[in-house]
């Protein structure tokens, strides 16, 4: 049924002078309807958008240290946008990302403060990162195998190991891996000293190069090598891709290990280059939030990078406005699913408008 | 500790299931009627969500019941309309819209109850019940399954409702055809995107009729994030129901049971951290797929936009 997974409709190629302009237009118009509809439903509960707007773009953008705070976090979403976009150009709808990043974060903060004791720090963040990326992909074998082997909706199965792995992931923190130093419910703390390097000068993560470098080769391997080929092969119809020889239930499951791999990466990143532990029912549902900004991004890894860092301005910005403004971090889930929904509209118009030229 | 077996606890334990069953029935019958149609509803868990705010806030306001679940599937339609445009009109992709849909509602409704209703939590009095006569008098399973708000007993009669539908109207039989074969149905005359239209308004008025049931009756008020995965647990039993309304029921009130034995567990003081109960209905999805999913029979056009002429 994932057989059309193209999500937006491709505008026809319009060889015309104005396309920058025409394109400029079709990605801002857009933008700016969802921002005065998300502004009418501040105004509705009391908040003047003006004032809101301005201060998620000063605290997300224009201070210096939000900036550095928004760069950081970029780090893991980067991950998961990689992850995401493996799956979905592959025709896979990885739903379960919470989970998986989740449990990878959980992997990553119940081992690497036990491996500094003895390894070299290096070499402890590096197990770290791996072992919570092969948790990831165990995780995500369950739905891999259905949907290779039986057939099974995997948007179904993936949601709901999400909502598993969430409640795994609390688990192990409150029984598991419990920090017996304190009181509150949390893991081991990795020590600011041991976690990832950070930037020059800023308090902005290394692991935001990690991000980057895997959101480019998740990008160059899908759209410039035989094996992302065939992924896509995959992705566009299943059947063909039988007829072409591929094995198609050998690459459903490693398109699920990949895509859990990489957001189990993310999570890792996040534990062992930012948060240095993991709070009991600490679920910063990134997985659901990016999905949108992948959609947004028409699974270019490169429109990615520029989407996820809006999505990080939106989100530091927002929590920073939900403390002073009393605006809660919500209605960041609004605003970007408006985005999503007034420009999959704009495109099927624009897309309207280009065949009634034709005709 | 009044013992795990005794006459009470079990009684409750019923109850429980068949109050946490309802939304799971109303959604899963709901989307039973869109995934016939060939619409793969996501967006229910925000037509549910939608449905439990908006119900709540009309039940609260005029003090009915009836109000409120009125409110909760106008609520639930307004959503669906918009999922019916822009997916069944416009056949943009139906995974997209629902995901966005589902986020965004999630949102807004969390964000309307911050700022009405986070300083109070205002709490709505008990459902009033309606006892079934002589029914209700047999010890355990009377007071068990046969003393709740009158809408249960309508819910369950919907499921006969749907099986006459489906089996005995021109309607049901464009519904299936607009699921299997659309261009077959457009040949015959009838409107492929006015069934579909249809099939999904009453997917968002049943979920959200199962929404405000969930926030009025169930929990008495409104959470944010309140319904937590029942739209979605309503898509899996219309998946493993293959389109027969009995089995939805029969769905529900296992999870229900599932639901239910987790506030049961913790009643009766067993210590397990809430989390591995919360895990117990995701569990039996799992299990119920594993074991049943190959057989989940969906309409071959599921999720697939409809354009006449297109190939």
């Amino acid at each position: 049924m994932s057989a059309d997974a193209a999500p937006v409709r491709a505008t026809a190629p319009d060889a015309s002078a104005g396309k920058f302009g025409r394109r400029l237009a079709i990605a801002l118009g857009p933008i700016i309807v969802s921002l005065v509809l998300a502004g009418c439903v501040l105004l509705a509960v009391g908040v003047n958008p003006l004032a809101y707007y301005g201060f998620v773009v000063e605290r997300g953008l224009l201070s210096p240290l939000g900036l550095q705070q928004t760069l950081t976090r970029m780090a893991p979403l980067l991950f998961i946008a990689a992850g995401l976009i493996v799956a979905f150009r592959a025709g896979m709808w990885n739903l379960g990302g919470d989970g998986q990043f989740l449990l990878g974060a959980v992997a990553a903060a119940a081992s690497a403060p036990l491996l500094v004791q003895t390894l070299p720090s290096w070499l402890a963040l590096l197990l770290a990162f791996l072992i919570a990326t092969v948790v990831a992909m165990v995780w995500s074998l369950v739905p891999a195998l259905l949907r290779a082997y039986q057939g099974i909706n995997e948007i179904i199965t993936t949601l709901m190991m999400s909502f598993l792995g969430v409640s795994l992931a609390n688990v192990l923190v409150k029984l598991a891996f419990l920090d017996p130093s304190t009181t509150v419910p949390q893991t081991r703390t990795l020590a600011v000293g041991d976690r990832l390097p950070r930037l020059f000068e800023t308090t902005i993560t290394s692991g935001l190069i990690f991000g980057l470098v895997a959101i480019v080769v998740v990008h160059l391997v899908m759209t410039r090598t035989a094996f992302g080929l065939k992924l896509r092969t995959v992705g566009a119809n299943p059947r063909a891709a039988i007829h072409a020889g591929l094995n198609v239930p050998v690459l459903t499951v490693a398109v699920f290990a990949i895509s859990a791999g990489l957001i189990g990466m993310g999570g890792a990143i996040d534990i062992i280059g930012i948060q240095g532990n993991v709070r009991a029912d600490w679920n910063p549902a990134y997985g659901l939030a990016v999905i949108p900004v992948v959609f947004l991004a028409r699974m270019n890894g490169f429109a990615a990078i520029g989407f996820v860092f809006l999505l990080s301005v939106l989100s530091i910005g927002g929590e920073s406005a939900a403390r002073r403004l009393g605006v809660p971090q919500h209605f960041t889930m609004v605003l970007i699913s408006i985005v999503l929904i007034t420009l999959a509209v704009a495109e099927y118009l624009g897309h309207r408008l280009n065949q009634a030229r034709k005709v | 500790m009044g013992g795990f077996f005794s006459d009470t606890f079990l009684t409750a334990l019923l109850f429980g299931a068949v109050t946490a069953a309802i939304p799971l029935l109303l959604a899963g019958l709901g989307e039973q009627m869109s995934e016939k149609a060939g619409v793969l509803n996501i967006g229910i868990e925000g037509m549910m969500i939608t449905g439990a705010y908006i119900g709540f806030v009309g039940a609260y306001y005029s003090g009915s019941f009836w109000i409120g679940f009125i409110a909760g599937a106008a609520g639930g339609m307004a959503v669906a309309t918009l999922m019916a445009l822009l997916c069944v009109r416009f056949g943009l992709n139906q995974i997209v819209i629902g995901i966005a849909l589902t986020l965004g509602l999630e949102g807004l409704t969390a964000l309307l109850h911050h700022f009405q209703f986070s300083r109070s939590y205002p709490r709505l009095p008990a459902a009033e019940v309606t006892p079934i006569p002589l029914l209700s008098d047999i010890p355990v399973l009377g007071p068990a399954l046969f003393r709740h708000h009158l809408i249960v007993y309508l819910a369950v009669a919907m499921v006969g409702v749907m099986i006459w539908v489906y089996k005995r109207t021109q309607f049901g039989l464009n519904l299936q055809a607009a699921g299997d074969k659309p261009a077959a149905l457009d040949v015959a005359g009838i409107d492929v995107i006015r069934t579909r239209t249809v099939a999904v308004l009453f997917t968002g008025g049943m979920a959200g009729i199962g929404g405000a049931y969930l926030a009025n009756v169930g929990a008495g008020l409104f959470i944010p994030f309140i319904t937590n995965g029942a739209g979605f647990l309503g898509i899996v039993l219309a998946m493993l129901a293959r389109g027969r309304p009995v089995w939805v029921l029969v769905g529900a009130l296992i999870f229900g049971g599932c639901l239910s034995m987790t506030t049961a567990a913790q009643v009766a003081g067993i210590r397990i951290p809430t989390d591995v109960i919360q895990m117990l209905p995701f569990l039996a999805v799992m299990a119920m797929l594993v074991l049943f999913g190959r057989r989940a029979g969906l309409p071959a056009a599921l999720g697939i936009p409809y354009e006449r002429g297109a190939r």
